[in-house]
This record gives structure tokens, C-alpha cells and sequence, in this order.
């Protein structure tokens, strides 16, 4: 491949630290983090057939709205992704394009770590 | 925070079991796996066979949420990990030994038991609890000699939550589709000779609350051969209502609402006027009694208390009224929920919600023990809401071992001593090399018959494969 076909795309993990990595036009967002090895706990449990939602990411608003169409199926998988937003869509039915390159996507917290971080709050004051 | 790597601090090699193999077990070791250096992980489970609902509750024809099993094999082949199937924890071993042979002992071994209903006639031949009924056509070993009665025209499924539709889906899918898939042999035949055409899906509250989700519900509503029947009274109003519900319960009203009150047009109307079968959901119904046959032999309808609703949203609750109605129907499934079962009386319980007490997944008052999935948490929610339990409880065990609060100061010998108290018992567990061989022989028989597998439903055969 050359180095036109590929999309530099910076994920940001549950952690807020920021993952640089190239991806090829054409591979799901799913594709990248497995090739790259990214270390999201949990990411892409159906492995990228709609039967879960552990590969949701959120989106720039921007971006977003170039993503191409949403069916009903993801949208019906999304309604189960924690920490749901207006620029959520998951992972696996994200293909990468020349028009994406640069992007940051993040990956959101588990509702657990968000449960876990209001514990802490609650004791601590 | 406890999500980053661990460096063991004590001199000796934390071990840890976890007792059950299904989505919580295996999540919980890989979340330990992964971010510790030296840990032992050992996992005892009850079958021979590992994956706990994936295996046996997971719909034969959602082949794409078992793809989690790749997961979990790659944390069964880790290093550190071991699989002994086979050893039902609380009678060939107690969680008391356990302890001595493990530094923390995690208890992941989900909801094996059934709400009942409570009321008259439940135990007669036609009644049947939603969680036999999905491990005969799943292939469960102890519910391999069910046997259904299919042979009535009207089926009646009490509650209306994913595992309803489950049930509803399988009984009035087309045989073409499900013998593709691995649904068990003698249940494909069974379900090939059903004369049940009508499916009504019972709850107690309203549209508004119906506890399915979405995917199911549209899954059912596309149903090959089957139209939805939906009373439009039942949706009276309720547009305008569901304009403010958060997404998720807003987007489920709305298809609901859809199917209900739109006429169809096109092809689907010619798709539901050709359909044969149908189904349908009930509102604001209770059952009462099961109504039975002259001479009582079996079951040949129920009867439902009509209920009033009160209040709005996740939070309304019924009220029974005088009002009855009766259903006909031959075969009448309880499908109100699984429950979680004490398995040793050294392990603390609360009866009343059916749940091991927690706090972050550490056992109330029992220092050493943990516990993930549906028997922390109850049995709802989806296999990556079990995940996230799961990694919580695994956070708290690395929590505990970084803080000392885990002793690892002195050494346990782990399943050396496991092995001796199992022999002692006459137990010989299945390793997961074992069940690979289950595995292989399993597909082969399901390949003759153009399916992914056909699942072996005896034990003793099962471990004869292993042992082979
Ligand atoms: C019918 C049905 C269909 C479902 N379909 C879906 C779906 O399509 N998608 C989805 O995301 N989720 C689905 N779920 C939910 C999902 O299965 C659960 O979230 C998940 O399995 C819970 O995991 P668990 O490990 O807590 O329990 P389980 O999966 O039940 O695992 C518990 C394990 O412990 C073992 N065990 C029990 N007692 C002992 C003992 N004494 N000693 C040793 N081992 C023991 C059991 O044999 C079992 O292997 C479904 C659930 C049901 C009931
Ligand atoms: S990986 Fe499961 S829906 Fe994308």
C-alpha cells in the first residue's frame, strides 16, 4: 500500500492518553485496534458483526457528520453502549477514508469506571 | 488507577480460582492476566464443558454473540492459566478448601436456578420454566429428557424480557432456519412436528415497560412466517408520552408503536398477510393459576389477573384489579426471571435479592472471596454489562494484592492440593485440551449435518471424549 492509502488516526483511551497509529482506506476502525494492537479492555467482543457494543467510540462533531449512514441495527446496538452520545457510533461499522485522516476518536469510560470515580468523590468529601 | 500494571511486591506467587467458566469467569481472569505479571489464575467449572451461557443460553440462532468464545479460548491457553471442568464447587470441593489452596477464591458461577411463579397448578405437565426450556433446545445435559409438549395450537410465555423473545423466536422460527444452526438435534425435530401457531408474550406492566430490547423486538417483528398481532387499544396515547423517554426505552416504544398502530404497506403486507404464525404481547396481566385439564393431568390454560398501572415510566407499579381473563393454551413457559442459588453455606448470602453481598465484587465480610457476573449483580443485562462487572471485581482483587490486604506472604499450593482433595472425592476434572477434544468431535458431528455443531448431551460420553 502506499502511503496515500493510509489514515493517521489518534484514539484517546479510557485513561485520556492520546494513541497515534495509521490505518489502511477501506479497514474498519474494529481493523485498527486489533492490527495495532491497541490495548482497550474488552473492545470489539462480536468481533465487529452488531452483536455487541464494545466498540463504541465517540466522535468529533465534525467528523461525525461525515461518517457515512447509520442502519437501525447499530443504532439498536448503540442504544446499549454506556456512556451514549450525539456523536457515538461503534468501531466496527467505521471505515476508514482519505477524508477521516486525522481524526481523534475516543474511546468511552465503562459506566463502571464512571460509578467507581463517583464512589471516590462520595468518600472523599 | 487499578486498570495499570501490578509489580507483585510479596515473595510469593499470588494464586487465584474462579469458580465458574462462563462470560464472568473468563472475564475476570483475562482482566487479572492481563494486568499482573505473575498471578495464577485456575478456573473450576461444574460441566465438562466451558462457557456457561454462551454454550447453553445463548440463542442457537445468535451465533455472532458466541464469538466471544475466541476470547476466552486465548485466555484458557494463556500460560498462567489453567481449566478444570468437571468439579462442582460446594459438593466435590468446598469453598473452605479453596481458600487454603488459593490466596482469593472469586465466585462467577451465575444464576442456575428459576423464579417460580407461586402459584396453583405450576408444577403441572405443560408448564415449564424458561431456563429448562432454553437448555433443552441449547443442549443442556440435565434438561436433555424435557420433552415439551408442542402439540397445542397456543403457546403463552409469562414475562417479557430478551430471554421471552428467545423463547418466542425459537418456537416460531421456520425449521429451514434453525437447522442451520446449533440447535440441538432431537429439539429441531421436536420444534419440526410443533403445531403451536400462536405465540402471546405476558407482562405485568405496560408497553412503556416491556424489559426486551430492541434488536430482539425488531428481530421478532421481521420474523419469517410469523406476524406481529398487536392490539392498538394497548397504545393508546402513548405517542406523545414517548417523545421525552431517554433514547434507548424511546426507540423501542416507537417501534413498538410502529408495529402496532401502522398499517403495513408493500411487501411487508404482503409478507403478513401470507404469514401463518403469529405473536403477540399482553399487558398488564398477571397469572393467577394454571388451569388444568378435567382431570387434572395437565395444563390447558391460565388464568390472568388484569392489573392497573400506576405511575409512569421504569418506576410504574401494578395494582392487581378484580378483573380476569382466561387463555387457552397447551404450553405455558415461565420465562420472570433466572435466580442465582447459595452452592456452600461457608460463602455469605442474601436471599433476598438472590446475590452474593458485595461491595466492588468483594464478598461482605469475607476477606479472600470475591464474586463477578450474575451472581454479584443478578441475572440482567447483556454479556458486555457482565464484562464490565467482571473487570471492576478483577480491579478490586489487584486492588487488595497491591495494598496487602491480600496476604501474599505466605505460599499456597494451589491446585496441587485441589488435585489431591478432588482425587480423594473420586473427581477427575477435564482440562481445557479436554474439552478441545469435545470441541473438535462436536463440530465433525454437526458438519454432517450442515450446522456448526451438534453438542453432545450426555456426560459420561462427554468425558470419555476428553479422556480419550
Ligand atoms: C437464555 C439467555 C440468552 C441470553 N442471550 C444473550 C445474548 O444474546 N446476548 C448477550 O449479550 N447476553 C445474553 N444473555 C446474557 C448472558 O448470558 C449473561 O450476561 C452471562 O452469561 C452471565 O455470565 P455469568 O458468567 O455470570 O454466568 P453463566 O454464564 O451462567 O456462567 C456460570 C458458570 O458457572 C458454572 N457453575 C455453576 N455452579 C457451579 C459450581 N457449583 N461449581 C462450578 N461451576 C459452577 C456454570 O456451569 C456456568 O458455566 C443471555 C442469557 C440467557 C439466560
Ligand atoms: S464489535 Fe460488536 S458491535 Fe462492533
Amino acid at each position: 500500500l502506499r502511503a496515500e492509502d493510509k489514515v493517521t488516526v489518534h484514539f484517546v483511551n479510557r485513561d485520556g492518553e492520546k494513541i497515534t497509529v495509521q490505518g489502511n482506506t477501506g479497514d474498519s476502525l474494529l481493523d485498527v485496534v486489533i492490527d495495532k494492537n491497541l490495548d482497550f479492555d474488552g473492545f470489539g467482543a462480536c468481533e465487529g458483526t452488531l452483536a455487541c457494543s464494545t466498540c463504541h467510540l465517540i466522535f468529533e462533531k465534525d467528523v461525525y457528520k461525515q461518517l457515512g449512514p447509520i442502519t437501525d441495527e447499530e443504532m439498536d446496538m448503540l442504544d446499549l453502549a454506556y456512556g451514549l452520545t450525539d456523536t457515538s457510533r461503534l468501531g466496527c461499522q467505521i471505515c476508514l477514508s482519505k477524508s477521516l485522516d486525522g481524526m481523534t476518536v475516543k474511546v468511552p469510560e465503562s459506566v463502571s469506571d464512571v460509578r467507581q470515580s463517583v464512589d471516590v468523590g462520595t468518600t472523599t468529601s | 488507577l487499578g486498570t495499570r500494571s501490578v509489580a507483585s511486591t510479596a515473595a510469593h506467587q499470588p494464586k487465584v480460582c474462579i469458580v465458574g467458566s462462563g462470560p464472568a469467569g473468563f472475564y475476570t481472569a483475562q482482566h487479572l492476566l492481563k494486568n499482573h505479571q505473575s498471578l495464577q489464575v485456575d478456573i473450576y467449572e461444574k460441566l465438562p464443558v466451558p462457557f456457561g451461557l454462551v454454550r447453553f443460553g445463548v440463542a442457537p440462532d445468535h451465533p455472532e454473540v458466541k464469538n466471544v468464545i475466541n476470547t476466552f479460548t486465548q485466555t484458557a491457553h494463556h500460560e498462567r492459566c489453567s481449566f478444570y471442568g468437571n468439579v462442582t464447587v460446594g459438593s466435590d470441593i468446598t469453598v473452605d478448601l479453596l481458600k487454603r489452596a488459593y490466596h482469593a477464591v472469586i465466585l462467577s458461577y451465575g444464576a442456575e436456578g428459576n423464579r417460580s411463579l407461586g402459584i396453583p397448578g405450576e408444577g403441572l405437565p405443560g408448564v415449564y420454566s424458561a431456563k429448562d426450556f432454553v437448555g433443552w433446545y441449547n443442549g443442556l445435559p440435565e434438561n436433555k429428557s424435557l420433552e415439551p409438549d408442542l402439540s397445542s395450537e397456543t403457546a403463552v410465555i409469562l414475562g417479557q424480557g430478551n430471554v421471552a423473545l428467545d423463547v418466542a423466536r425459537i418456537l416460531l422460527s421456520p425449521v429451514e432456519l434453525l437447522k442451520k444452526t446449533d440447535i440441538t438435534e432431537s429439539s429441531l425435530e421436536a420444534i419440526a412436528a410443533s403445531k403451536i401457531q400462536r405465540v402471546l408474550i405476558v407482562g405485568r406492566r405496560g408497553p412503556l415497560q416491556v424489559a426486551c430490547t430492541i434488536k430482539e423486538l425488531r428481530e421478532m417483528i421481521k420474523l419469517p412466517g410469523s406476524k406481529p398481532q398487536l392490539d392498538p387499544a394497548d397504545f393508546e396515547g402513548l405517542k406523545d408520552v414517548i417523545e421525552d423517554l431517554p433514547r434507548p426505552r424511546k426507540r423501542l416504544s416507537e417501534l413498538l408503536l410502529k408495529a402496532a398502530m401502522e398499517k403495513p404497506v408493500g411487501k411487508e403486507a404482503e409478507r403478513q398477510a401470507a404469514a401463518s404464525r403469529c405473536w403477540g404481547f399482553k399487558f398488564l396481566r398477571s397469572p393467577v393459576e394454571i388451569l388444568a385439564k378435567a382431570n387434572g393431568a395437565r395444563a390447558v390454560g391460565i388464568r390472568l389477573a388484569v392489573n392497573r398501572l400506576e405511575g409512569s415510566g421504569d418506576s410504574a407499579r401494578v395494582t392487581p384489579t378484580e378483573g380476569r381473563e382466561d387463555v387457552n393454551c397447551g404450553l405455558i413457559i415461565n420465562s420472570i426471571g433466572y435466580q442465582s442459588l447459595p452452592i456452600d453455606p461457608a460463602v455469605p448470602f442474601d436471599y433476598k435479592q438472590a446475590v452474593i453481598p458485595n461491595t466492588m465484587g468483594r464478598v461482605n465480610q469475607a476477606p479472600g472471596l470475591y464474586c463477578s457476573g450474575w451472581v454479584k449483580r443478578g441475572p440482567t443485562g447483556v454479556i458486555a454489562t457482565t464484562m464490565n462487572d467482571s473487570f471492576d471485581t478483577a480491579r478490586s482483587v489487584l486492588q487488595d494484592l497491591e495494598s496487602g490486604q491480600l496476604d501474599t506472604t505466605s505460599a499456597k499450593p494451589g491446585y496441587v492440593f485441589v488435585k489431591a482433595v478432588l482425587e480423594q472425592q473420586g473427581v477427575s476434572p477435564v482440562s481445557f485440551t479436554g474439552w478441545e477434544k469435545i470441541d473438535a468431535a462436536e463440530i465433525m458431528k454437526g458438519k454432517e449435518a450442515g450446522k456448526p455443531r451438534e453438542k453432545l448431551l450426555d456426560v459420561a460420553e462427554m468425558l470419555k471424549l476428553a479422556r480419550a
